[in-house]
């Protein structure tokens, strides 16, 4: 059987998906289903001084009106910021409460203040206007770079400051600063995205009388992280009462990693009125309540020597977290974002130093990329910028501070096991035609329009991640993965994985795997996840770990039905253990033509006996059944890496901006089936280009959100992108048996500073994101009068 | 949404017997439906008059093409006959919303509600409109009255929307790049006795550029237009795109459509 690793093997879940065949949350409903409305603030900071919900609970329809005083009179407890981190004082950091249901202050639009549950959708969204609820309305905090001056927001917590970050070291950096022959200065904004999941999040609890058994459908990437949070920190139900099902989740990318207010009030309240409860966003709740992401204002600096060589670098940053804490809120800017912040140079000191603070907006989260696209987006615009000042190619600058021997130990954190930059940005300078830009730039004013080329070389810390450094550093969970695999008697397998697939196509790649390993066809393998009562515990996907990490484990479990295997084989061919080789899905014994397939082995194994024609006897003291499972925590991250560059014309008279270009070569490592990563790609860079050029959150002074419907939010679409240029190099990763380094984020950390780049050389000016036709327009006429006033 | 009594009319006789202060017509239903979902409209009656033959349909005569009220924007699109008179305005139905938009949305429904930024509002400009209803016939530079607002009166129904032929015309829009509804839409129509520049998106309401249009009058290209002043005054502003931007893109987009004449 030949490999299928590596092989483009069509998506085994696209039929079901592209044919409106997928079950998702808002497919599920039980008898005597009641639908849930919430309520929730019109004002981004107010005083709750009552909620009167005695009309709503006379409307037609109306099963119950539950508020913050009733969650908290059952002892509910809040939602939780997941990872704990200290300020450069030692001090830890300061988060306020954040009870499901409010109860005496509501701190963004969107802010849950109560539930209504009726009998259909209708009745309760109907009911919901009339709760009164009486607020005193408070100044909002909404400008990240203001928050620390502001009015104070919570009673605790001075300069609305939830901590104050340092990695690296200051001193190392001053001295490294005073030998610098220039220092490039930049300061930046990297803007507020909302992440639009094509499903919106939704949650159907079912509360069982006769086991007082909870099972909650949702929309998460992760539905073992949901059971443990609303079982042992919300205190909904034990967790062995408690079953969490995310069936086809429609994309997430961050926002539907952890379990939010409306999952554990459903939950809650189908228990409390032992009926089944459903709530399903519709998209004006998903911009307003999902958490949002990046939001960063950025001061840094590089110091350089004339010849380009990099000495040193420093990034004072303030992180809008948002009006509370969410799970990952707290890493996102700091352990994702600061070791990464040097990006792939050999930097010999550096630091960054991260403010996070509150503000009367939705909280702020992990989203495609958390904390690397900032910290890339910081270091390559400053390295062209670097470029520019000292007349040398962007090529060249970069190529002169790659690290060329691996491992490679970072200044701040990482130990680099492999990668080969050079090769990397070589590839994708020839794939690009790099050499044939300045011909194409001519083409290009020929026709009145400006012609700009801009270059990123990333790299990211994936595979997250090796449990005791991140617990080590204030993360509240393990990061390992597990899996099953399962052989049933009659010879297929079903093998659990704790990761989960919500459109990365798990269900192919993984069965790839398994496929390889244990020389079963692909279509005989099901992949299953997303039912803590099916699978093993496991920490779902995110971080581009699943393949990395949740693959591993499907290696490892499968080596250990190998080793059963050749065991119950031995027995079966009368050979020794020692003697059996594996290989093909065949049991043989060495120099000779006695065999069993692995079917036969299986089916032994869970008849073992005679009977018959059967003769499967088990050796002695061996276990029938043929499971294994395996718990895979990995040694390090991995480190995808590559070198993507961005063409774009301008028209100066409208500004319009349109990448025509694209070039992106990465090394992920091993590449299980290019069809998936070439998707994976794609998807990453319609979002990092969205965020360069289209997407941007706005909330207005009072803290209404302004970017609330797609009439204002502008996502990208399919006629804004050229035909992307994709290729690759490959250093496996020594890591991990597969060789894999993970590709789901790669896209959206390096477009955004590619396109920015390419943006800046057409104009000749620094713009910030989104690079609307608008600002483009007013740069290139600023750069015309400036011009006309030099002549 | 709220409940509501629904109606289907038979001719436009029922309709307007049908119809009160609080109810409304049901044609491609591309704004009145969405405002309803989202609570922004609620009425006690919806009288829908798509199935009323006498309002949907195309004709072209020597001097004119007249478009039935329910006619949807995919038929103007894709109809020969509009092509050849009015090339641009096919063009201009062919460029609303997306495919489904086309084949629900109706060209009376687009001009009663007389959204800022529609499309169409500016054709009826540009090319010397006369909206018949069922009590009279309405010029287009006196139906469009502001934001939303027309000259129709409670009950009136739209039957046809009549377009004078032009010697040449051409729409050009710059659409906002969340929504795609127009930031600044340009309907540049060169008729005998002059030339009408309607312009959608940049305004609380179309209007007709007269200085534009003076200028075009006197000479018909578009370097022409480079000397002439487009105030930003009164034009709309919002995070898309700021008055003083709109006031640029209309002269750009002006000299589009007078190009691509």
């Amino acid at each position: 059987m030949a490999s299928l690793v590596g092989s483009r093997v069509e998506r085994k879940e696209d039929k079901k998906l592209l044919t409106g065949r997928g079950k998702y949350t808002a497919d599920i409903n039980f008898v005597n289903q009641t639908f849930a409305y919430f309520v929730r603030s019109p004002h981004a900071r107010a005083q709750i001084k009552n909620v009167d919900t005695s009309k709503a609970l006379k409307a037609p329809g109306v099963v119950a009106v539950l508020t913050g005083k009733d969650i908290a009179d059952d002892k509910i407890g809040g939602l939780i910021a997941g990872w704990r981190i200290k300020s450069e004082d030692g001090s830890d950091m300061k988060v306020p409460a954040h009870p499901p249901l409010a109860s005496d202050t509501v701190n963004y639009v969107g802010d849950h203040v109560a539930v209504v549950i009726a009998d259909t959708l209708d009745e309760a969204r109907n009911a919901a206007e009339f709760v009164k609820v009486d607020y005193k309305v408070l100044k909002a905090v909404v400008n990240t770079a203001e928050a620390m001056n502001s009015d104070q927001i919570y009673k605790d917590i001075p300069k609305n400051l939830c901590f104050d970050w340092l990695l690296g070291d200051r001193a190392k950096v001053k001295e490294a600063f005073d030998k610098a022959d220039k220092i490039i200065k930049i300061d930046l904004i990297n803007n507020r995205l909302i992440p639009n999941a094509m499903e919106p999040r939704a949650a159907n609890a079912d509360y069982n009388p006769s086991n007082e058994e909870i099972t909650l459908y949702t929309t998460s990437q992760n539905p073992h992280l949901a059971r443990i949070i609303i079982s042992a920190f919300n205190g909904v139900a034990p967790e062995n009462k408690l079953r969490v099902i995310a069936p086809d989740v429609g994309g997430g990318f961050g926002s539907k990693i952890y379990p939010y207010a409306e999952e554990v009030v459903c939950s809650w309240a189908a228990k409390k009125i032992e009926r089944p409860v459903k709530w399903v966003a519709d998209r004006t709740e998903s911009f307003l309540s999902d958490c949002h992401g990046r939001d960063h204002v950025t001061h840094a600096e590089l110091a350089v020597k004339n010849d380009g060589t990099f000495l040193g670098f420093k990034n004072e940053t303030t992180a809008n977290i948002g009006a509370y804490a969410s799970v990952f809120a707290t890493v996102t800017p700091t352990y994702l974002f600061g070791p990464c912040a040097t990006g792939v140079y050999k930097m010999p000191a550096a630091y960054s130093n991260v403010k996070a603070v509150f503000t009367n907006t939705a909280p702020v989260d992990a989203y495609r990329g958390a904390g690397r696209p900032e910290a890339t987006y910081t270091i390559e615009t400053l390295v062209e910028k670097a470029a520019r000042e000292l007349g040398m190619d962007p090529a060249e600058i970069r190529m002169k501070n790659f690290p060329t021997q691996f491992p490679y130990q970072q200044t701040l954190v990482h130990s680099v096991d492999s990668g080969d930059y050079v090769k990397g940005l070589n590839k994708a300078m020839e794939v690009a035609d790099y050499k044939g830009f300045e011909k194409r730039k001519k083409q290009s004013a020929s026709k009145g329009k400006l012609r700009g080329i801009g270059f990123c070389s990333y790299f990211e810390a994936c595979g997250i991640a090796p449990s005791p450094v991140v617990m080590m550093l204030g993360c509240g969970i393990g990061l390992w993965e597990s899996a099953e695999v399962r052989f049933n008697p009659t010879g297929n397998v079903t093998v659990f994985t704790g990761s989960h697939s919500h459109g990365q196509g798990h269900e192919t790649t993984f069965a790839q795997i398994a496929s390889d390993q244990l020389g079963v066809p692909i279509e005989n393998i099901e992949i299953s996840h997303g039912d803590t009562d099916k699978g093993p515990f496991g920490y779902g996907t995110y971080g581009s770990r699943s393949l990395t990490v949740g693959g591993t484990a499907i290696v490892k479990a499968c080596e250990k039905i190998i080793a059963k295997g050749k065991r119950v084989a031995a027995k079966m061919l009368e050979a020794s253990v020692e003697d059996v080789e594996f290989s093909n899905g065949e049991f043989v014994v060495a120099k000779s033509n006695k065999k069993k397939t692995i079917g036969e082995v299986a089916f032994a194994c869970y008849l073992p006996g005679t009977y018959g024609e059967v003769k499967s006897p088990l050796p002695e003291g061996e276990e029938p059944g043929l499971k294994e499972t395996s718990f895979f925590d990995p040694v390090n991250f991995s480190f995808p890496a590559g070198s993507h560059i961005c063409e774009v014309e301008v028209n100066p008279e409208t500004g319009e901006t349109k990448v025509v270009k694209y070039t992106a070569v990465d090394d992920f490592g091993t590449i299980i089936n290019p069809l998936v990563v070439e998707g994976q790609v794609h998807g990453g860079l319609a979002q990092g280009i969205g965020q360069a050029l289209y997407e941007s959150c706005h909330y207005d002074g009072s803290g209404q959100l302004i970017t609330a419907s797609y009439m204002d939010y502008t996502m990208p679409r399919a006629d804004n992108f050229p035909e992307f240029q994709l290729d690759w190099t490959c250093t496996p990763a020594t890591t991990n048996p597969l060789g894999t380094k993970g590709c789901g984020e790669a896209g959206a950390i390096a477009a955004p500073p590619a396109v920015m780049n390419a943006v800046m050389n057409a104009i000749g000016t620094e713009i910030s994101m989104p690079a609307t036709a608008e600002k483009v327009w007013k740069a290139c006429n600023k750069n015309k009068k400036i011009k006309s006033e030099a002549a | 949404m709220k409940t509501f009594n629904y109606h289907t009319a038979k001719d436009v006789k029922e309709a307007s017997k049908l119809a009160s202060s609080n109810s409304a017509y049901l044609a491609g239903g591309m704004t009145t439906i969405p405002s309803m979902k989202l609570g922004l409209a609620s009425y006690k009656d919806i009288i829908d008059i798509k199935g009323i033959k006498s309002l949907s349909g195309i004709k072209i005569s020597r001097k004119s093409v007249k478009i039935g009220s329910t006619t949807k924007h995919a038929e103007v699109a894709n109809s020969k006959d509009v092509k050849k008179a009015i090339p641009s305005l096919a063009a201009l139905a062919e460029g609303i919303g997306d495919a489904q938009v086309r084949n629900r949305g109706t060209i009376g429904g687009s001009i009663a509600n007389n959204d800022p930024s529609a499309d169409y509002p500016s054709a009826c400009i540009a090319l010397n409109a006369i909206i018949h209803t069922n009590n009279r016939k309405i010029d287009a530079d006196k139906f469009f009255k502001g934001t939303f607002e027309t000259a129709l009166k409670s009950g009136e129904i739209i039957e046809a929307i009549e377009f004078s032929i032009p010697e040449k015309s051409n729409y050009q829009k710059y659409p906002n790049p969340a929504s795609r509804y127009a930031i600044v839409g340009v309907y540049v129509a060169k008729h005998k006795d002059g030339v009408n520049v309607g312009v959608t998106g940049a305004k609380s309401c179309v209007y007709n550029d007269k200085n534009i249009a003076k200028t075009l009058s006197n000479n018909f290209s578009s370097s022409a237009i480079s000397n002439v002043n487009v105030s930003s005054s009164g034009m709309n502003s919002d995070i898309h795109a700021s008055a003083e931007y709109r006031a640029n893109m209309i002269k750009v987009f002006a000299k589009k459509a007078v190009e691509a004449c």
